[in-house]
């Protein structure tokens, strides 16, 4: 493949392109009908779904294909990640569209013969919705996608994100020609300020803007940096866009760099994501090749080059600063700011920071215009949020829904609600330096300002949901556990401060709590708050000041009662065999690992407290509901 | 850069310019903000968080340190959130630290005790993990004790921006984060090259020069301020001095040679000061006081004279040498220890009294 030279040859690409999505139905161009006869399968290539193994599953079908004589007709295509990870491997039939949950090798045949061939549903892999047992065949309508809107998300799981074709053939790169031939920088800057585009990164800070500082910038050269650090964790938004869909964000970055005059771009991606940094790696090689990167972009005057940078895995690195000093080859540490990166950051030079999804939504606002992107999401907070929904909930996956839903309908509507009948107790939004919400804010609707004004963030889209049995001390310092450990160790509040409050947590968690003990969480946590370094340290405390102002009760039977309400914290519950209903079947005894339990066949058994690690065994393997814990 | 910006610090109105930081327009001003990780001859670093000052329009409390300076400032110095945030970060820093003021070299010496004492920090705030390294004497010069250290990186700043050497950088992170030497070996296995300019810097007693210990508290000693004898450069260093032996060197902060700094040779390498083989007064062949013949190769004792003996000797023999053998029969080789100024009189002295051109230099010590 040569350069292209120009917007209009490029579109004479997509338009043969075209037809390389024509079975899946879903190219931008409808004047391409489905084809018939052919068929492709898509597999998930995420990382989620390779752990269960869809690329043994995708031999197994290329192999029974052969196998058929089919493969002129049928396509077997590895994809980036569908979202719905819970369900994985996940294999999508076009033209029918029928989603395939938790296929397995044995499958293969089946799927080739029975749907691919007699066009008929394989009723067992089809997805079933776990509350009302209803069945879903068609990927789309299915109750966790239905309800999705999907900007950032749009070509994963559907193009091969390993061929530009696909990209292009979904308009990819027309915004980027549309730029150079027909737009001024400050053209491209005004549309993208008048979108509304706030930083997908967890600031929110209007995207517009921070490209205008850093075009107004004196000094040359100017750079960009792709925040790909993404080092929540439990989040995989981001990855998930590199895997499914890297030239989205390649193509926002070359019209940033332009829209900023800049030379050179960055990614900086976790080496934690060795898909993703394999995905970006072909991406990259195939836009030099098409001539989208390097020296006279699509034949215009402007140049521009992206190197890829692999993070060693520190969560601070994720700051600006740090991964700034990380990509110069120094120590991912924060500096104080100001100056900010627009005006002095990659060696000192103006550099606009970014995170994945600004970029990656960037090409979609610039085709379809500020007004567009504007009629999604609410009036501050224009577009779309993706969340990576885990814990206590049906369907775990990622998923992008309109800013200004509601958490209820987040958790419900797509999430299909708590799992085994158990009640919601709380929502975890913003990650480790987020916070968690209680039921009563369930119709806060999920935008930047409403989160913080509940007392949570929209962070960088962990959503963490959790049940009644959820301790929330405990829940806590699982969170303050993490955001110390990951501290740089730089500035005193944060390094120690972090120590000391984790250590005041674990105290009460083991039922060692003073009463002075919650001023003290006060003082910590509003000290680090104000006196920290970065937002690091600023926002550790935040998951602990959050579940004290919700259930400030639970803390306080911990330290008063020396009770765990919800049952977790180890230091404050006995694991009691109830005598009525033992009846000396010995199976917990023998499945204890610390041989804690004592009793002979058919007499009631004894748990040694002072033995007993509460590891819950006992309780999970006896079938007669004779052990309790108080 | 020399744009003027009117700001106002604590209700009083200052001219500050651009490209300065709120600090050093205080100081300046004669407005104290007490600090710790900063250091004048370092670039700042903001982790100390002492010199924090609630800046108006700011969303936390800032580092004086590093904030630039802009038009319309309005900042407070001593808010009560701002004394909150400082005892804050002194009282964590205590809680990991030994607390051993009674036996540690530094007390009197020390940025930390003069803060705990300026904002009545006790030390029983926070009961918690303390860190218990050892300690790291492998070297002849410096001694490590990291239980001392507060993380300032003074001395990885001074190692790599005043030595060009970065011996020193810090190591792991959060709570176990310390300072460590290369690759993490002892201060001796390192690329370190013991100019001391880390010790210089250090507001604690982590890092200390070995030849003090246990040798006298700052107000026992004599402080002596003299110019370093070693080289030409002329850097100025204080000598503190107990019953007339030094006790420890320190390079004078402002002393525009050397700004406070100095190298291996001037702060460590004294030990000839009171060596027993020091020579302290001229001496002389003992024939050249009586005969001035020598007895066949045997050149005979050493004699103690008086400075006018001596140089009377000398430069009778150099007249006899050039009258009788020509100006060239004598060369002059000086000494990089003398002062420049000593080196051109040398040279007058070659040139044109005993006029030859046979004048060298050692170059090096
Ligand atoms: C501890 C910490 C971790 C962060 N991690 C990330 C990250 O993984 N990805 C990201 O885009 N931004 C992260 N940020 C935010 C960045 O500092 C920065 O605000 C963002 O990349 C700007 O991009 P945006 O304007 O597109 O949001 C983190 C911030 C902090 C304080
Ligand atoms: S707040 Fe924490 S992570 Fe941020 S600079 Fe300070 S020590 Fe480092
Ligand atoms: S003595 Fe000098 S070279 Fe050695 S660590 Fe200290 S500053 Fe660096
Ligand atoms: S050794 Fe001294 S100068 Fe170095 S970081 Fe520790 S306290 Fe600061
Ligand atoms: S002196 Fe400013 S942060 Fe340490």
């Amino acid at each position: 493949m040569g350069k292209v030279l120009n917007l209009e040859d490029l579109k004479e690409i997509k338009a043969k392109a075209v037809s390389l999505l024509a079975t899946r139905g879903v190219c931008a161009d409808p004047l391409v009908k489905v084809v018939n006869g052919k068929a492709d399968v898509l597999i998930c290539g995420g990382t989620g779904c390779v752990a269960s193994s869809s690329r043994d599953v995708r031999e197994a079908l290329v192999t029974e294909i052969k196998k058929q004589g089919l493969q002129e007709e049928v396509r077997v295509i590895l994809t980036g990640c569908h979202g719905f990870c819970a369900k994985g491997p996940l294999v999508v039939v076009y033209p029918q569209e029928i989603l395939y949950c938790q296929v397995k090798v044995s499958d293969a045949p089946r799927i080739v013969s029975e749907t691919i061939v007699n066009k008929q549903i394989i009723e067992d892999l089809i997805y079933k919705d776990p509350q009302s047992q209803e069945q879903f065949p068609v990927y789309h309508e299915i109750p966790f996608y239905r309800n999705q809107l999907r900007l950032s998300l749009r070509n994963c799981g559907l193009i091969n994100p390993e061929d530009i074709r696909e990209y292009i053939a979904r308009n990819g790169y027309i915004a980027l020609g549309t730029v150079l031939e027909q737009m001024k920088p400050q053209e491209v800057i005004e549309i993208i300020k008048d979108s509304g585009l706030r930083g997908r990164g967890g600031a929110g800070f209007t995207t517009g803007i921070k490209w205008e500082i850093t075009q107004r910038s004196p000094a040359k050269p100017k750079y960009l940096v792709c925040n790909a650090d993404e080092g929540d964790p439990g989040a995989f938004m981001d990855r998930s866009i590199l895997e499914g869909d890297p030239h989205s964000v390649i193509e926002g970055m070359i019209i940033a760099g332009y829209a900023i005059g800049a030379d050179a771009g960055y990614i900086y991606c976790r080496a934690e994501y060795p898909l993703a940094i394999q995905r970006i790696k072909i991406a990259l090689s195939q836009a030099y090749e098409y001539g989208f990167l390097g020296k006279n972009i699509l034949g215009s005057n402007f140049s521009f080059d992206i190197y890829l940078r692999e993070g060693a895995g520190a969560f601070v690195c994720g700051e600006e600063t740090a991964l700034l000093a990380s990509v110069e080859g120094r120590r991912g540490e924060p500096r104080p700011r100001p100056p900010f990166p627009s005006i002095a950051g990659l060696w000192s030079k103006p550099t606009n920071v970014n995170n994945v999804k600004t970029y990656g939504l960037v090409p979609q606002i610039i085709l379809h215009g500020a007004d567009w992107f504007r009629s999604f999401g609410t009036k501050n907070s224009p577009g779309t949020a993706t969340f990576a929904l885990t814990g206590k909930i049906n369907n775990i996956g990622l998923i992008e829904v309109p800013m200004g839903i509601t958490l209820r309908e987040i958790i419900y509507d797509l999430g299909g609600g708590i799992p085994k009948g158990k009640a919601f107790k709380a929502v975890q939004t913003g990650g480790p330096l987020g916070g968690c919400l209680p039921t009563e804010a369930l119709d806060t609707p999920v935008d930047f300002d409403s989160l913080v004004q509940a007392g949570a963030t929209m962070g960088s889209g962990g959503m963490i949901v959790v049940d009644e049995d959820t301790c929330m001390v405990e829940f806590a310092k699982y969170f303050l556990t993490f955001a110390s450990a990951e501290s740089c160790g730089k500035c005193v509040p944060c390094r120690i401060g972090g120590r000391r409050l984790l250590e005041v947590l674990t105290r009460i968690s083991n039922g060692e709590g003073k009463p002075e003990d919650l001023d003290e969480i006060e003082y910590i946590s509003n000290n680090m708050k104000e006196a920290s370094l970065c937002a690091l340290g600023q926002l550790t405390p935040g998951p602990v000041m959050a579940s004290l102002r919700f259930f400030r009760p639970e803390y306080e039977a911990h330290i008063y009662e020396k009770k765990c309400p919800a049952k977790v914290c180890k230091g404050l519950i006995t694991y009691r065999v109830i005598e009525e209903n033992c009846t000396g079947c010995m199976v917990c005894k023998r499945n204890c690992p610390a041989n804690a339990i004592s009793g002979e066949k058919r007499e009631v058994h004894y748990i040694d407290p002072n033995i007993c690690e509460r590891c819950g065994i006992c309780i999970e393997v006896c079938k007669f509901d004779a052990i309790l814990i108080e | 850069m020399l744009e003027k910006a009117t700001i106002t610090i604590d209700g009083k109105k200052i001219q500050a310019r651009y490209g300065q930081t709120v600090l050093q327009a205080a100081r300046e001003n004669g407005i104290y903000i007490p600090v710790l990780c900063d250091h004048p001859a370092l670039p700042p670093e903001g982790a100390c968080r002492i010199c924090l000052v609630e800046i108006e329009r700011q969303r936390t409390l800032q580092p004086a340190c590093t904030f630039p300076v802009s038009e319309g400032l309005v900042i407070h110095t001593r808010s009560p959130k701002v004394i909150e945030a400082r005892k804050f970060s002194l009282e964590l820093l205590i809680s990991d630290h030994p607390l051993d003021c009674m036996t540690c070299e530094a007390t009197g010496n020390c940025l930390l005790q003069d803060l705990a004492y300026e904002y009545g920090i006790t030390g029983d705030r926070f009961q918690g993990e303390k860190h218990q390294y050892p300690i790291d004497a492998s070297n002849p010069f410096i001694v490590v004790d990291r239980n001392k250290c507060i993380l300032c990186r003074r001395c990885v700043r001074a190692c790599a921006y005043i030595n060009g050497v970065e011996a020193i950088s810090v190591f792991y992170r959060g709570f176990n984060a310390y300072i460590g030497f290369g690759a993490d070996s002892t201060m001796q296995d390192s690329p370190c090259e013991f100019c001391g300019s880390c010790v210089e810097v250090c507001p604690t007693g982590a890092l200390w020069p070995k030849m003090a210990f246990g040798r006298g508290r700052p107000y026992q000693l004599q402080k002596i301020q003299t110019v370093c004898t070693y080289c030409g450069v002329g850097c100025q260093i204080e000598l503190q001095v107990r019953d007339n032996r030094i006790v420890n060197v320190f390079g004078v902060e402002n002393a525009p040679v050397n700004h406070g700094f100095t190298c291996v040779k001037g702060r460590f390498g004294n030990d000839f000061v009171h060596h027993a083989d020091r020579l302290t007064k001229p001496r002389v062949r003992k024939y050249l006081l009586e005969s001035g013949k020598r007895d066949g190769k045997d050149r005979g004792e050493w004699v103690e004279v008086d400075w006018d003996t001596a140089l009377e000797i000398v430069s009778r023999k150099l007249v006899e040498t050039r009258d009788t053998y020509g100006s060239d029969a004598t060369g002059v080789l000086t000494s990089a220890k003398c002062t420049n100024e000593e080196n051109y009189l040398m040279n007058k002295l070659a040139r044109q009294i005993i006029g030859t051109n046979n004048i060298d230099h050692c170059a090096r010590l």
